[in-house]
């Protein structure tokens, strides 16, 4: 899993089936020190997160699809929880940046 | 599977159901030597591991498999601690 932040919402009407419901949301993967990494991608949304929320984001589609509870969903990555917070004590996390 | 050392933990209150009781830990994965190698990760915990010590873990849908038959909605799962690890 990864933590992101929640930069956007994604409204889409002509979709495959299984997205029918589904919110999308517009996430930025970001390191520990909150700096983002990588790019930012598409994640449909099974926790109610909102823009600037600090979430947990599972990109592996079989996970994905669960957290949709839709068996075959045509996705890759879902919101699967809202961070209250992230706890790395200074010491363990020496050099823990890459 | 990898090397990594837990780093920290993750408090979540609002999430899927499936991660209900269930621990999320910082992973920073490591080289064989020791070194950091590359992005860290947030992953389930099916062992009980703590922050500061040496596990490996899983990448993929297996990771939800130590809670079958919970079908536990992550990519990353701690499946072992690392007593000590030799190179040959």
């Amino acid at each position: 899993m990864q933590i992101a932040r929640v930069i956007g919402t994604v409204v889409s009407t002509q979709k495959h089936p299984k997205f029918e419901g589904a919110k999308l949301l517009l996430v930025q993967p970001i390191a520990l020190d909150d700096t983002p990494r990588g790019n930012p991608l598409l994640a449909v949304d099974s926790v109610g997160a909102g823009v600037h929320e600090k979430v947990l984001v599972v990109i592996e589609g079989r996970a994905a699809g669960e957290a949709l509870g839709r068996k075959g969903a045509p996705v890759d990555a879902a919101v699967i929880g809202i961070i209250d917070v992230v706890d790395v004590p200074p010491d363990v996390a020496r050099d823990k940046q890459e | 599977m990898q090397l990594a050392r837990v780093i920290g933990d993750i408090v979540a209150t609002r999430k899927d159901e499936t991660l209900t009781g269930i621990k999320l830990m910082v992973l920073q994965p490591i080289a064989a030597d020791g070194s950091n190698a590359g992005r860290t990760l947030v992953a389930v915990d099916a062992v009980g591991a703590g922050v500061g010590e040496t596990v490996f873990f899983v990448r993929g849908k297996e990771a939800s498999f130590p809670f079958h038959p919970t079908e536990v909605t992550t990519d990353a799962g701690i499946v072992g601690i690392v007593d000590h690890w030799d190179l040959g």
